[in-house]
């Protein structure tokens, strides 16, 4: 079963409803007892760094750091998901990030409109289990105001205004800056690899 | 390198897609379920489904066409019309939508861009302006309630508000060239375009290929807006795309 993760604010039925299409067997929530179950845990979003404060009140946080942390059950976080599992961002400076990879999320460069909103190229590494037939040049769908660092961890990377992490793989944790469930047909088979991972 | 969009918009009455001619003369064009479908498989970056019902019983179907639509399409969708309140925005985003479009509501309350944007975030929230030139001069006024009304304001002013209040893109419409295929409004596009930092859909007058270049090359769109073009021959879609590229425009293609 895929936790996918609610924290009452963004687009969480457009994740599910991708995932259904696929079907995968997900389920909405943000019950720590039911991510402590998961086979497989998804951090959706869009919206604001600091929306992500409620997990900590929930007591979602620490169920789903124990249960992906040290090699446990793969982990993706999508978009504001992706950015809190950096150490912090410059849109939330309170809000502590998960910590899983190293640096700050911030805004982008004045030279560019803000935000980044509409169909990008990725500039692949190779070996990504994620980005598996998803070669570089590929168009996915971004919209957000901040943005990653170029981390070890970047599987492919971006440019607007400067290059950033538009996806970040390291043993068991995934994120995507972009939007799978709304990048079409390229969106639903990086799912499917998600969805197709060994637990 | 970010794209520019092709965006498919279906206008939607009592539950079917229609298209008007600067704002009369509806035409039945499908169904809109199976018009998103077609589009994005054609090759739409976006659809928007735009509910022009004028009667409140015509609208008490728009959740059941957006649910419908969104069951399976994996782009964008944004809908708009009839949207007054953040409750009615609400019942939108719940049946599938990713964004919505607030018009003559948001003149009327400004806050209300505000107050939809804190609780799904400014990428989810287009404002759509109606904008006509004042005496044929570079000057645009603002209009409302499906281009009837007049509201006195300067249209680039209101969208410099509008973005300020949290509105995440602007929908600029040509109230000239709306329907007309004459070309989109270069000079109104790249005016609200260079004043804003967000990005500026071009909307009114899509024809052929060469106004989609001008708009994009001249008028700084970040995205453009089409209906009827699509809706009478889907390959359109595919072979603006390919001369788009070949005139040196970034686009998504192939998909």
């Amino acid at each position: 079963m895929i936790a996918v993760i609610d924290y009452r604010a963004g687009n969480i039925a457009s994740v599910k409803k991708a995932l259904d299409y696929l079907r995968a067997d997900a389920v909405v929530t943000r019950d720590p007892n039911i991510v402590a179950q998961a086979d497989k845990i998804i951090l959706p979003g869009v919206g604001h760094f600091s929306a992500t404060a409620v997990l900590e009140r929930d007591g979602v946080r620490g169920a789903i750091l124990h249960r992906i942390e040290n090699g446990g059950v793969p982990f993706l976080g999508v978009c504001v998901g992706m950015q809190w599992m950096f150490e912090s961002s410059a849109e939330a400076p309170g809000t502590p990030g998960l910590g899983l990879l190293p640096g700050e999320c911030g805004p982008f460069a004045e030279t560019v409109k803000s935000p980044h909103v509409g169909w990008n190229s990725l500039i692949c590494r190779d070996s990504s289990r994620l980005l598996r037939g998803i070669p570089s040049g590929s168009f996915v769908y971004f919209t957000h105001s901040y943005s990653a660092p170029i981390v070890n961890a970047t599987a492919a990377s971006c440019e607007y205004g400067g290059e950033f992490s538009a996806a970040v793989e390291q043993d068991n944790l995934f994120g995507v800056q972009f939007h799978p469930e709304k990048s079409g047909e390229l969106g639903l088979r990086l799912l499917a690899n998600f969805c197709n991972l060994p637990c | 390198m970010l794209t520019k969009r092709i965006i498919a918009c279906l206008d939607v009455n009592a539950g079917r897609v229609v298209k008007g001619v600067q704002f009369e003369e509806l035409r039945d064009a499908g169904d809109p379920a199976e018009l998103a479908a077609a589009h994005s498989g054609a090759g739409a970056d976006e659809v928007v489904l735009l509910d022009i019902s004028a009667t409140r019983e015509n609208r008490a179907t728009l959740a059941d066409t957006v649910s419908r639509t969104a069951q399976q399409l994996f782009v964008p969708f944004t809908v708009g019309g009839g949207i007054r309140s953040l409750e009615d925005a609400i019942v939108v985003f719940e049946a599938g939508a990713d964004k919505i479009s607030i018009n003559s509501a948001a003149l009327a309350d400004p806050l209300l861009i505000t107050r939809i944007a804190e609780r799904y975030g400014s990428q989810a929230v287009i404002v759509a302006i109606d904008a006509k030139r004042i005496n044929g001069e570079a000057r645009f006024e603002a209009y409302v309630s499906g281009g009837r009304n007049r509201t006195g304001l300067d249209a680039v002013t209101w969208a410099k508000q509008a973005e300020d209040r949290g509105a995440g893109e602007i929908l600029l419409t040509s109230m000239d060239r709306d329907g007309t295929g004459a070309g989109f409004d270069c000079e109104l596009t790249r005016t609200c375009s260079e004043a804003l930092h967000i990005p500026v859909i071009a909307s009114g007058g899509g024809g052929n290929t060469q106004s989609f270049v001008d708009v994009f090359q001249n008028g700084k769109a970040d995205a453009a807006l089409a209906a009827s073009i699509f809706h009478f021959g889907l390959h359109c879609l595919g072979n603006l795309k390919q001369e788009l590229q070949r005139a040196g425009i970034p686009v998504r293609w192939p998909c």
